[in-house]
């Protein structure tokens, strides 16, 4: 119950107007991107606990990772994940380039399309 | 980089693990705890690195942009709203803005997670301790219900179920990470500037009665609770949340001379004429209303005694000889950090106030302090050269002593 309470009112927003310094869009954005690199530096923090707890026990040295280095076939699989992490976080980018070489003209929306499958004609 | 190059060079708020645990404080996970190293290190980041340049876009551009139009900053507000149109400021602002709202977001998803366990830890110390009485008669005032003080969802007074103190937690848990711990473990610091600032000011000073106006988590009283153990001491606040869980809090850290009572400092019936030798508030004055404040300097005078001392801890006023620009950045906070009254308040002549309130001009108090912290872990405020307008751990003491 209280963890669904968590959820649901941890980001509640405080009374009052909030203010706006930039657009709305901008700033929606640019918040959404500051709360993604505070997870990201948590997420860095967390791999640090862990390496430093690894060494503590014997298992690794950090110096290990600092002259890591993968194997050939490693380093394919790690660069072609970099690549995939890359497309997917720029799929929009992507998709707006796709369009833009679409020299059919203006496209069709969903919209107008269910107008014509819809009618007597389609 | 070796270890102890980064030793030596790294300035920067303490590891929030350094932070005080008492009995109620709410448990916090890696990542919890990881969350509001961040937002101490965003604090300082746009305090240190980020802020100073608003400060030559206004020179360089802001300023010369009036002028140029014709136009003349008369006032603080004048100058607030140039810059509301510098992109340098609507980056600044809206990243210190921002910060804020993932303090409370963090500060919440911890709190609220833990509320019940919170809950049940604080109504069984309160089950078997008399130190906290509720007063159904109490009203939350407007100055409270109508914009969410630094943006903290539900302020200090909202339960979430009868019992909740998650307000508190959210508030108690966050302090460190906004502060980038310059209050120290238990965010005690102001108190500890007050207690050292009596000792050194009013030589002799032993109150047998202290009355603290506006106490919330009772993390400034504490200090002086400690040190005059034989005075009897009483916290009030009107929200119960916060209440409820100071009990908890205090005697968890072995302050048992304190009870916290729900009274609005505007309004103190339950409490006698001439019945306390000090009333104290500690960063509280900026967050009431003009008529309110009154109301507690006309109250505050009536429950001392002769002789008594009542002392104020708020950051400085603006005066004539502060620079517009740095009233206007002083002024963030009352705009866009919900601190409604801070900027009428600063500008106030406080003196004047205490002095309708009954007080006599030639016994009114005027001092300063520094957040008094451990300074093995925590940054020390009185060294700190740099200056993030209006969160600096460095106050103005206005006060004054009632005639014998």
């Amino acid at each position: 119950m209280t963890l669904e309470a968590a959820l649901a009112t941890a980001s509640a927003k405080p009374a009052g107007k909030r203010p706006y310094f930039m657009t709305a869009e901008v700033e929606r954005v640019l918040a959404i991107a500051m709360a993604i690199a505070q997870e990201l530096a948590v997420a860095r923090t967390r791999v640090d606990t862990l390496e430093r707890l690894l060494e503590r026990k014997g298992v690794m040295t950090r110096e290990e990772i600092e002259t890591f280095e993968p194997t050939p076939d490693e380093a394919t699989e790690r660069g072609l994940w970099v690549q995939e992490f890359i497309a997917r976080v720029l799929r929009i980018v992507q998709q707006e380039a796709e369009q833009i070489r679409a020299d059919a003209g203006p496209e069709l929306a969903s919209e107008d399309v269910a107008r014509e499958v819809s009618g007597d004609e389609g | 980089m070796s270890a102890a190059r980064v030793k030596a060079e790294y300035q920067g708020p303490p590891d929030y693990r350094a932070v005080g645990r008492h009995a109620v404080f709410p448990h916090t996970t890696h990542d919890e705890i990881e969350r509001f190293n961040f937002l101490a290190q965003m604090n300082r980041h746009l305090g240190t690195r980020v802020l100073p340049a608003v400060k030559t876009a206004f020179e360089r551009r802001v300023a010369p942009r009036v002028k140029a139009q014709g136009g003349r900053f008369e006032t603080r507000h004048d100058v607030r709203k140039a810059l509301l149109d510098d992109p340098y400021y609507q980056t600044w602002s809206a990243l210190r803005r921002m910060t804020m709202e993932q303090r409370q977001q963090a500060g919440r998803w911890v709190a609220v997670r833990q509320a019940e366990q919170l809950a049940a830890k604080v109504a069984a110390v309160i089950a078997e301790d008399s130190g906290f009485e509720a007063d159904p008669n109490v009203k939350i005032p407007r100055y409270v219900s109508a914009v969410d003080h630094h943006c903290m969802p539900g302020s200090y007074h909202t339960e979430s179920f009868p019992g909740d103190v998650s307000a508190a937690a959210n508030y108690d848990s966050g302090i460190f990470a906004t502060t980038g711990g310059m209050l120290g473990r238990y965010s005690d610091g102001g108190g500890h500037a007050v207690v050292q600032w009596v000792r050194r000011n009013l030589p002799g000073f032993e109150p047998r009665r202290i009355l603290d106006i506006g106490a919330t988590l009772g993390h400034s009283v504490l200090p002086i609770a400690a040190a005059f153990p034989d005075a009897e001491v009483i916290a009030v606040d009107v929200s119960v949340p916060v209440l409820r869980y100071a009990l908890a809090r205090a005697r968890s850290l072995g302050v048992h001379n304190i009870r916290f009572v729900q009274a609005d400092g505007a309004d103190l019936k339950g409490f006698e004429d001439s019945s306390f030798d000090w009333v104290q508030t500690t960063m509280f004055l900026h967050e009431l209303s003009y008529g309110s404040m009154r109301a507690i300097m006309r109250e505050s005078f009536r429950v001392l005694k002769p002789g008594g001392v009542v002392l104020h801890v708020e950051q400085p006023q603006y005066g004539q000889d502060m620079p517009l620009y740095e009233q206007a950045m002083r002024d963030w906070d009352a705009f866009y950090n919900n601190e409604p009254f801070w900027s009428t308040m600063h500008e106030i002549d406080l003196d004047g106030c205490l002095i309708q309130a009954g007080f006599k001009r030639e016994q009114l108090i005027h001092g300063g302090v520094t957040a008094v912290v451990d300074r093995h872990v925590f940054p020390d405020a009185a060294e700190e050269s740099g200056e993030d307008y209006g969160r600096k751990a460095a106050w103005h003491v206005v006060g004054a002593r009632k005639s014998v």
